[in-house]
Formats: structure tokens, sequence, C-alpha cells
């Protein structure tokens, strides 16, 4: 077998990033609005809008499970609207105003009712996929405050959980409904 | 998973999305709603050297219902139509497939037109196209032109989009008045792509069909339209009901009508079952009572 | 007084966290590092004539490319194979991968070389570019290709056969030939996968100066996985630390290590001195993890007029993939297993572990288990259908009866260890059963379903489960002088709300405030030895070790509390952290207090710590300041290494509706009634068994690695590997029988694959009932029941026109 192996690119430790071959894609000048606050930041093109917020912005709440838009968990809402976050370009959601899990707690740091459901109801195990589907039941309770449980279970049917099957999430979204009504009652 | 690099591209007018297209079209790709085109980019099954975003531009976002047709933008996310009341009202066959695209979250951000020029024989909207005699307006530096859908589904996953060409919209057609529609699939999971689906629309007259044309998904290899009136015909409809005889035609014309392949979810001959199964509820269901009720789902015992 | 919570449906201490995406998981850590990407093998057998990485060199952002040659440069052992874990005396011929590839591939996804790159993006741009030369050879796939063995998958396993097995009790042959009734069964199961939605991974830090290396894993073995990398880089075990984060869901395929990545990325970080991470993508993580469940099987049972089993043979072929890193673990459990809850005195039973060309199998939720109960399962079924008799009758006839525990199996279990049961009632399990789901109701609602033109079925599914197996697991208990109480475990978390449990279990015995104790898992540098999440052990198993640990922490400070109170030990109680003489409620220490005093200080560092200093006090002048065979700081730590593996079992039933022309399936309805003893919690017992019969039914109805002949995995994404989504998984309803196991001080057993094992079973049945034929392979899709329909002639639609013309 003759191989033409190796290569480690320089000799001595430590690495030294300058001694890397230059970056020569283009870079773009963006900004995003994530969770009310304006973020500068420069980024290929091909950037996906859930790496941007993860290892940009350091908003690592959002989840990467698959990325091929099934699993639901880099759910993020879009002007309000979930969507996907794996299947777009940072550079697309520019001018939107962007919602990640952090931004779904009040400013006291007190949970918001979809959270505090969660809890309650013991909604997650691993908590893995458990940004997407805060995403997307707050974006839903907004159009269906008081959803039966059959509607609940559609409403939560397009984002994958591996641990909880799903009963006690059907549980939080109904549990989340009678919450908000409470908060709005107060 | 990390798409391959290219340049990106994000016009804010028409013209400069042509322009880049002319210079561009033959090593680039579209972005619309992206939900079927970032999956593969992220895959690297393909890796265009450029992306025209469209997202950006003006005017494209807008639904138009007049008397003969529904007329839809390039950048009308399936969730825009699917909530669109006189839509609705104009062409029934629009939301009734539209529920059944994806989950609410692919269909915030998937636009219809592009789902149209994905040309995927899974596909929903093409069926639809198909049924309502509807085609797709194409603009391009050189000016445009507008496709009909028989022209316009070229092959499973091709369309007559030239790659200099921007399908800036589509038109889907309205049945006369008194026309009935349904429309109904099964997929292995809710919000999968359909095993099988079938639209029908269906007029009755004092008793005779005067209207009655199906269409499928995922078992005909370009969206294509099944003229089932022949097949009606000299049947009295008037009662409500089909009886055996004109539901064995039925599926006789069905059966003969689709070309379902293989694949790992279902085989060719269980496709075709589903196709002719489909058909006949959906007719005996708009033929039947005042309401189209959906099949093929059923409740959940609680 | 405080409220004892164990037993409480406490909420979980982590969510609070995890629901404010303040969760740390592997990705989310090592922002700045290095990343990872690997080439991998397209060919699922080949030999590597030639790689070229000069392409991937020029990439820019490229820091470094690895092969197999730069791996055993680097490190000698870290170019040998990977290890065997667990050796058996079944193993024939004990093949593992080698960390990067070394002359050829055995499956497609297996990893050739490995890119280092300043970014994951440029680092795929460049791994697309390392040019591998590959001689391909034949594919074997699945079962039946690989023991005809017309083509070896490594030529040192004649056959293809890796292990074998074979255990006879009694004399089966001769009781099967005296039985008035035989039956024969083939049974065939597919491949599916636990599919965690966040995949494997891997970050790994040297410290140059401190010559440490620093790892973070979503492992389920932060101990095992520091003793194979310290093996493999040639590292003194103390100089590796092995820290694992939140983890997005384990479900046995983070059991095994070292994973290549791991040994990887760890000679990378070595290498380079620089912090190197590896995040698996869900493509990798279907073409390079595990995958499980596969498996043929053909039964022999003779059995008399009542239907009770006299004699019984059960042969199996299990496709375990390309190597064998976790030995024999899942056929040997499933031989194991098959007995149930039945009396099997004459019983026969082999397994022939079998090397295909794909991915391995390692342990997935239930872990040859769920093959067990299908096998065992389906055989009551066709025994009752033979003679007519009702499903649960049969089951009833064979059950072991309570007072017969302890009941032998007369087999050594995956632990090595004597197959005893230990606790059960399984005809009150099945009583149980048929009420909560209406067995006896049934006939009636099939009559009245038919009358509306649907077709529905009922099924059922009984199992045990050896659980908590050894052979140890140990807890760190420590008092600080502010009253907060730190607890360290080794086991690994991946969602079974562990910081709660044990949390509960060491509040309850240490009589301190719930919010005081603070849990930490899977981290050797708070507890270096430990074995590992895995067989429904970590409640049982550090469970009990908290418990030991609390008791024996206590104990110590009631003797500390009884010196400064002048009492006597035994007339203190602690509650919310305040002890106090029984009877003389004034008479009080806090316990935070007793931390103080049990750390004789010479130097204070504030106003707590004065108490302790030399001057602080009156001190006994006959004794030393820390007592004999005593320590100081009020810290403890205990073991629980049990004699033998505790059995909980269970029962399961369900009510299908099958679409008489679609041939769609809906399960209306689904039972559970479990037995893990006491539970510590009901709310997150119930939580795991939810979550395993959601697996369960998408490994009934949906899930299957599809492979064709050449070895290629055609479902390679969520797309097309259907896990079920909310709308596909039933309502499912609990009941729970809680008979304590005598092997443990909490007299628990485990629950986290409880869920899963008998599902497959129990849609079998009730699928079969609805059908009118058995239905003898899993999973089963509405396309694969309509073929079975024509094949038995039962299709109620069999008029499917065929076309008039047919397009070429």
């Amino acid at each position: 077998m003759s191989t033409q192996r190796v290569r480690i690119r320089q000799s001595t430790p430590p690495f030294d990033p300058s001694e890397a071959p230059e970056e020569t894609e283009e870079l773009l000048e963006i900004s995003l609005r994530v969770n009310g606050t304006e973020h500068d930041l420069t980024v290929p093109g091909r950037r996906l809008l859930s790496d941007a917020l993860r290892h940009d912005l350091g908003l690592t709440g959002t989840h990467v499970g698959c990325e091929h838009g099934v699993c639901g968990a880099c759910t993020v809402l879009l002007d309000g609207r979930p969507a996907r976050s794996c299947l777009m370009f940072a550079a697309t959601a520019q001018g939107h105003e962007i919602t990640t899990v952090e931004g779904l707690a009040e400013k006291d740091g007190t949970l918001g009712p979809v959270q505090q459901a969660f809890v309650e109801c013991h909604g997650l195990q691993c908590g893995f996929c458990t940004p997407g589907f805060l995403t997307t039941i707050t974006a839903y309770l907004e159009e269906n405050p008081d959803p039966t449980e059959e509607e609940a279970r559609e409403a939560i049917a397009g984002n994958l959980c591996r641990c909880t099957g799903y009963q006690n999430i059907v549980r939080s979204v109904c549990r989340a409904a009678e919450l908000r009504r409470e908060g709005e009652q107060r | 998973m990390k798409p391959a690099p290219f340049v990106y591209h994000a016009p804010r007018e028409l013209q400069e999305a042509l322009d880049l297209l002319a210079e561009h079209g033959h090593e680039g790709k579209v972005l619309a709603g992206g939900q079927s085109l970032v999956p593969v980019l992220n895959m690297r099954l393909a890796a265009p050297a450029h992306l025209v975003d469209i997202n950006r531009l003006p005017d494209l976002d807008r639904v138009e219902v007049t008397d003969e047709l529904v007329r839809v933008g390039a950048l009308v996310r399936h969730a825009d139509l699917l909530a669109d009341d006189a839509a609705h009202e104009a062409q029934p066959l629009l939301r009734q497939a539209l529920e059944h695209v994806a989950h609410p979250v692919i269909r915030n951000r998937g636009t219809v037109v592009g789902s149209l020029a994905h040309a995927d024989p899974s596909g929903e909207m093409p069926a639809i196209l198909a049924i309502t005699d509807g085609a797709v307006q194409l603009r391009s530096g050189d000016g445009g032109r507008e496709v009909p859908w028989h022209e316009f589904f070229v092959a499973p996953m091709e369309s007559a989009v030239a790659p200099e060409e921007l399908a800036v919209g589509a038109t889907f057609g309205r049945f006369p008045a008194g026309t009935r529609t349904a429309f109904t699939e099964t997929a292995r999971r809710h919000g999968d792509y359909a095993v099988a689906g079938t639209a029908l629309a269906l007029r009755v007259e004092d008793g005779r069909a005067t209207l009655a044309r199906a269409s499928y998904v995922s078992v005909t290899e370009v969206p294509s339209v099944l003229d089932l009136l022949p097949v009606l015909e000299g049947h009295d409809l008037a009662g409500g009901t089909a009886d055996d005889a004109l539901l064995e035609a039925v599926g006789t014309a069905v059966a003969g009508f689709v070309d379902p392949g293989d694949d790992i979810h279902a085989t060719t001959d269980y496709r075709r079952h589903l196709a002719v199964v489909q058909t006949r509820r959906l007719l005996a269901d708009l033929l039947g009572g005042p309401t189209v009720s959906p099949v093929g789902r059923k409740e959940r015992n609680r | 007084m405080s409220t004892r919570s164990v037993g409480d449906r406490v909420q979980r201490r982590e969510d609070p966290r995890l629901v404010s995406g303040q969760g740390h998981y592997l990705d989310d850590l090592a922002r700045n590092a290095l990343a990872a990407a690997f080439v991998r093998s397209p060919h699922a057998h080949a030999r590597i004539t030639d790689i070229d990485v000069s392409g991937a060199l020029d990439v820019p952002g490229v820091v470094a490319v690895w092969t197999w040659e730069d791996l055993a440069d680097t490190h000698e052992a870290a170019g040998q194979p990977l290890p065997m874990l667990i050796p058996h005396p079944s193993i024939q011929a004990p093949f593992t991968a080698y960390a990067l590839a070394k002359e050829a591939v055995h499956h497609v996804g297996e990893a050739v070389a490995m890119v280092v790159a300043t970014d994951r993006y440029l680092a795929e741009d460049a791994a697309q570019r390392v040019r591998v030369d590959y001689e391909v050879l034949p594919a074997v796939v699945g079962v039946e290709t690989a023991r005809r063995a017309e083509h070896l998958v490594h030529e040192g396993a004649p056959g293809n056969v890796g292990a074998y097995f074979e255990q006879t009790l009694g004399e089966p042959a001769a009781r099967i030939e005296a039985a008035p009734h035989v039956l024969e069964l083939d049974l065939d199961i597919e491949r599916s996968a636990g599919m965690p939605l966040e995949g494997k991974g891997v970050a790994a830090r040297w410290d140059p100066e401190l010559q440490m290396l620093r790892m973070h894993s979503s492992t389920q073995t932060a101990t095992g996985l520091r003793a194979a990398v310290a093996a493999k880089l040639g590292l003194s075990p103390s100089q590796v630390e092995v820290i694992v984060p939140d983890v997005g869901g384990g479900f046995g395929v983070k059991i095994n290590h070292p994973w290549p990545e791991e040994i990887c990325v760890a000679a990378a970080a070595l290498r380079l001195e620089a912090e190197v991470k590896w995040v698996e993508d869900r493509r990798e993580h279907f073409i390079s993890s595990a995958h499980e469940r596969q498996m043929l099987q053909h039964v022999r049972v003779g059995f008399d007029d009542d239907g009770v089993i006299l004699g019984m043979e059960a042969d199996v072929w299990h496709d375990h993939g390309a190597y064998l890193p976790y030995g024999v673990i899942v056929p040997l459990n499933t031989v194991t297993h098959v007995p149930g809850p039945y009396r099997l005195k004459d019983f026969r039973v082999s397994f022939t572990s079998l090397y295909t060309t794909t991915v391995i199998v390692t342990p997935y939720r239930g872990a040859g288990r769920p093959q067990a109960a299908f096998l065992m399962e389906r055989t009551m079924d066709a025994i009752a259908d033979e003679l007519g008799l009702d499903r649960t009758a049969v089951r009833a006839a064979n059950f072991i009866q309570p007072d017969e525990f302890p009941w032998d199996i007369g087999m050594l279990l995956q632990d090595g260890r004597l197959g005893i049961y230990d606790s059960g009632d399984f005809p009150a399990s099945l009583d149980k059963l048929k009420a909560l789901i209406g067995w006896d109701e049934f006939e009636a609602y099939r009559e009245q379903a038919r009358a509306e033109g649907r077709r529905v079925g009922i099924g059922l599914g009984c199992y045990v489960e050896g659980t908590g197996a050894g052979p140890y697991e140990g807890a760190h208990i420590e008092v600080e002088t502010s009253g907060r109480v730190n607890v360290a475990t080794g086991l690994t978390t991946q969602g079974q709300g562990h910081q709660t449990v044990f949390a509960q279990v060491v509040a309850d015995e240490l009589g301190v405030p719930l919010e005081d104790v603070h849990v930490t898992t899977g981290d050797t540098r708070q507890m270096a030895y430990s074995v590992g999440t895995w067989g429904s052990r970590g409640a049982v198993m550090s469970g009990n070790a908290m418990l030991l640990t609390a008791r024996k922490l206590k104990e110590r400070a009631l003797r500390i509390a009884a010196d400064a109170l002048e009492a006597n030990p035994d007339d203190l109680e602690i509650a919310d952290g305040i002890i106090s003489v029984k009877g003389a409620p004034e008479a009080t220490i806090p316990l935070r207090t007793v931390a103080v005093l049990a750390n004789p200080l010479r130097y204070a560092f504030d106003e707590s710590a004065k108490a302790a200093t030399q001057f602080g006090g009156k001190a006994d002048e006959s004794k030393p300041p820390i007592p004999e065979e005593d320590r100081p700081g009020l810290e403890e730590s205990q073991f629980f290494s049990p004699v033998r593996t505790t059995f909980a079992n269970g029962m399961h039933a369900a009510i299908v509706e099958t679409d008489p022309e679609t041939a769609e399936i809906t399960v209306l309805r689904y039972a559970v009634v479990h037995d893990c003893g006491p539970m510590l919690n009901p709310m997150i017992v119930e939580g795991q068994v939810y979550g395993g019969v959601a697996q369960g039914i998408g490994g009934s109805l949906y899930e299957r690695m599809e492979y064709d002949a050449d070895g290629q995995l055609l479902n390679a994404s969520f797309m097309d590997f259907l896990m079920p989504f909310a709308t596909e998984v039933p309502h499912i309803e609990t009941d729970h029988l809680e008979t304590p196991s005598p092997l443990n001080p909490l007299g628990i057993k485990g629950a986290g694959e409880a869920g899963t094992i008998p599902v497959a079973a129990t849609i079998a049945s009730a699928l079969s009932d609805a059908e009118g034929f058995a239905v003898t392979r899993m999973p089963v899709s509405p396309s694969d029941l309509w073929a079975l329909r024509a094949s038995h002639g039962t299709a109620s639609d069999q008029t499917t026109p065929t076309p008039q013309t047919q397009e070429s």
C-alpha cells in the first residue's frame, strides 16, 4: 500500500491559528436582532442561523438535532412565527425579529408560562429537544389560547422528542394555556 | 452537515435578481423558503456556487383572487395561502391540500411557488396546480412567459424553469360554481410526504356529472390529471351514492392511470391500491352529505 | 419537621435551567475549539489502497489531517484495535475496529481520516478533498446473507460467526417429544436504533503545563472513557479527567466506548496542544454509531391441553454488525430473558452472533430483551391460538407464583452472576392489566366496532427485566459549613432526573431540605470509581449508594453533635438541617455547625470557622482533635455492590384498529402495569415508562434501518427513519404494582428500559388479533400489513384492479 499520508500542518505545537491557510471565503457584515437586542456579526453567506445564534452569539439554548429540518430542536421565532433555524442562513434572517428560548422568560428571570408548565408537568427529560418545543408552543398559544388535548397533540407534532413519549408535553401545552389565562386575569 | 461555500446574493429589486440569474443561474440556485433546498445543501447533495436569496424582493408576497383564478406570488408562504379565506372560497383545494404540506413550522417558511418549481411528485401543490389547470409565471432578463402546468412539470424533480429564469408567481384556476372538491393523503407519519395522495373535483348537475377530475401525489411520475367524466357519464348520481359497479369502474380507471414506484415506505402495488381507495372514498364523500369530510384520518379513542 | 420526599412527585431540580436555554450540552462548550470532521467510508466492505490528503491540506483553515498511520506513529496503542470491552466465553472471533481504518473498512461510515480545522464548515470542506482509493469487496447484509457465508466479513471469522452460545436446562427435547401439542415458529425483528436527539460528541484539551488531558464527552460512562483514553494515549489515568456535561439522551448508544472519535480527538488535542471538538451530525450518527434489534428466531415448544409449556427450544441468530466491541450483551440478554415470568424448567436456548458489513450493534434501551419478549409472547399467543384458549389464561397457567420467589432461572446473566428472580406478583399484575385495558369487555367492543365496519384487535405482552446489575456504584456526600450538601456519584445522566431523585434520597436520610442538596454526576474529578449508566441501574445502584452514604454520614454527624450537646447520639434526630434532642426541642445544633466542628481548624477564615479553631472552645485533652478511625470534614463515601441483579417486571396491553382497506394502523389504547418496587419519584418513573413505550411503538410500526444489498443505509435521515411524532404515540395509561426487592436497602428495581421491552410483542399480539393471522415480524408498516393480508388471503378488498395499460 503506497500512501501519501499524515500531515499535521506544522511541527511545533501549540497550534497558532495564523499558520492555517488564509480564509478566502467572502464574509458578510450582517446584523441580527435577537430577543430584542441588535447584534453585528461577520459571517460567510453559508452560515446557518442556528450556528450564528449558537456559536457567534453564544446563545446555545437553541439546539441542533438533525440539520435537515425534521427534528425541530432548532426552532426559533421569526417575527413571532416558528421557523427552523437550521434551514435558514443567518444573512436571510436580517431585518427579522428573532426570539430564542433565552428570550421566553420575563425580564426578571421568572419563567414564562410554557417554561413553567414544562417544569410542573415533567415535560422534559434530557432537555435537548425542549427549546424547540417551547418556542413552537409559545407561538401556538398566541393563536390558540385554549386548545383541547387533541389540538395540543397536533400542535407539537412537528417536533421530535425521544425521551418523553410526548405524554407530558401534551399536558404541558394544556397547563401552559391555563397559566397564560391566569396570568391575564392578574 | 454544513453547506459547501457559495456566493450569497440578496437582491432587493426584481431586475437585480434577474441580472444575477442571467450571470450565475447556470451554477446557482434560487433561495425562497429553503425548506427543501437547505437540507440538500446541508447534506452537500448540491453545492451551487451562487445562491440568489429572493426573500427581499418586493411585491411577491401577494395573493390575488379574480373571477377566474387565484394568483400567488413567489414569496407567499404555505401558511399565508392556507390562512387566506378569499383564496379558500375561490379554490377550496388549496387549503384542503395545504393542510397536508409537512408541519406548520415548515409551512411558515416554505413557499407555494418554490414547491412548484421543486417539481417533487410527492409534493401536494404540484398536484393542485394540475387539477386546477394552473400555470406558472416565469421572468428573465429577456422578458416573461407563462407555462401551463402540463408543460411546467418536465420530469420528477425537474420543472421548466430555465437557469436564468425566476418563477415569480403561479395561478390556480377556479372551478365552475357548484363544483365540490376534496383532498386526502396517506402518510407514514403525520406531516410526512404522502405514500399516496388524491385530489378530486366533482360537479354534478341534475344527477349527471359535468366535471370530474382527479390528480395524485406520489403515485405519478409528474403531476397529471385523470378525467373521470367518461367513467361517470351515463350514471345517475342524483341519489348521492355511487353503486358498486361505478366504484369498480372508477377503480379500474385509477389503477390504469397511476404509475407509482417502489420505495422503502411502500410497494408499487400498495400505492396503486391506496390511490384507488382514496379516489373511491373521496367520490363517495363528494356525492354524499352536504359537507366534505376528510377521509383517511381516524379518530383516536380516548 | 421536614417531610419525606421519597415517593413524592417532586419536580425536577434540573428543569428551570434546562427550560431557560441554560443547559450545557457538549456542543455548547469549548466555543473556540478547533473542529474535527471525519472522512468516512462510502463502501460497506473494501480494502484501502491509497489515501491522499494533500488536497485537504490546501483548504483554508485546515490545521491537520490524520490517518491511521499518524495515530499509530504518535501513540502505539492508538494504532491497535479498539478494546473488546466485555469478553465472554462464547466469543470465537473477537474483531473490533481501529480508531481510523487501517487497511480495510467493514461498513459504510467507518472513519478513515480525521480533519481538524478552525471551524466545522471548513473541516467538512477539507474532508471532501481527502482522496481515498478503495478496492471494493462483497457486502454482507442481513442475518440470512451472513449465515450463508458466501462472503466473509472478516477472514478470521469463519461462517461470519462472532460468537455461539448454547445452554440446556432439564430435558427439553424429550419433554417436547412427549408433549400432546407441539408448535414451531419463525420470527423476525428488524434493526432500529436509540437515536438520541443529541448525537455523540467530545471535546478535549491538553494542558501542557499541568500535563493533564481534560475531556468532555456525551458518554454514558465517564470512568470507562477515562481508563480507555489513558490506555490508548499512553497516559496515566491520573492525567486524564472526564467530565460529562448535560447529555441529550443516550438510550444505550453512548455506553460503548471509546468511540473512534474520542481517541482521535484526544490524540489531536495532545498533539496540537489545542482544544479540539467533534460534534457528531445526524448523518454520522446513522452510519457510524450503533444500531440494535435485528434477529431471526426459531422456536419449538411442547405444551399440554391447558397451554402449560412442557419443554421449549429457542435458537436465535443475531446480526451484530461489522465489529463486536461491546461483546455479546445483546443476544445474551435475549436468551436469558426468554423465560420471562413463566416456569420454564426444560429449556434449550442458543444464539449465533453474526458479522455483517453494517453499523455495529450495541445495546439500545431494552438491549436484547424486547427480542426475548417478542419470542416468548408470540409463542404464548401461538399456544393460545392452537388450543382456542384466552391468551391471558395461557399466560396465567405458566406464571411463576408469588410464593415461588426467589426463582432460579438456571442461567448466568450479562453480569456473569446468577439469574434469580427476587420479587414480583405476576397474577396480581395481570389482574391489574386486564382491569386497566378492559380485557373482558373487549369482545363487546369488537362487535360494536365490526357493526360500524371497523376492525379492531387487542393484545398483551409480559416480561421480566434484570435491572440494577453491578458490580458497584458509589456516592460521596459532603456537608459544607454553610449547610450546603454536595453529593456526587460517578454514573452519568441523560435525562433520568438523577439530580432530583438522588437529592430526594439524601435529603430524606440526612434530614436536610431538598434545596440544600446538590448532585453531581459523571465527573471523574468528583468520583473516580464508577461503572456507568446502562441496564436500568442508575437509581438502584447510585440510589442505594446514596442511602448508605447518607446513613453513615448521619451517624457521624449525630456522634459529633452528641458531644456538643452532651447527649446520647441515640436521643438525637435531624430535621430541616437541625439536630435536636428528642423531647428537648431547645437543645439543638445546626448540621452546618457540626460541619464546622468536624473539621478542627488552625486558621479561621470566617465567623463560623472560629468555633473550630484551637482556642475556639474547651477541648478534651485526653483525646486527639480527630478521634481515631475518624476523619476531618463532614463527608462520607460508600459504595453499593449488590449480590446480584434485581428483576423488575411488567405487562402491557394495546387495542389497535386497522383500516380494512388501506391497512393503516392506529393504536387506540395502550396500557402499562409496571412493577419496579417502591417508586422514588412516581412522576419520573412514569416519564421513563412513557418514553420507553414511545420507542417501542417506533420499533413496532415505524422505525427500521433499511440497508440495500450493497450495505448502503437508504434512510439515514429523520425524513426516512420514522421516529414517532406526538401524533404517532397513543395516550398511555399506567398502573403500578410495588413489590419491594429484598436485594437492596431501598427495595427498588430499575425502571429505565421497562417501557420498551414488551411493546413489539404487544403490538404484534393486537395486530394478529385484529387481522386473524399471526404477525411474526416487526416492524409492520401499512404496506407490509396489506401485503400480509394478501399472502394470508384475508384482504377484504382483493379487487384492486390491475392496470389496463402500463407505461414502461
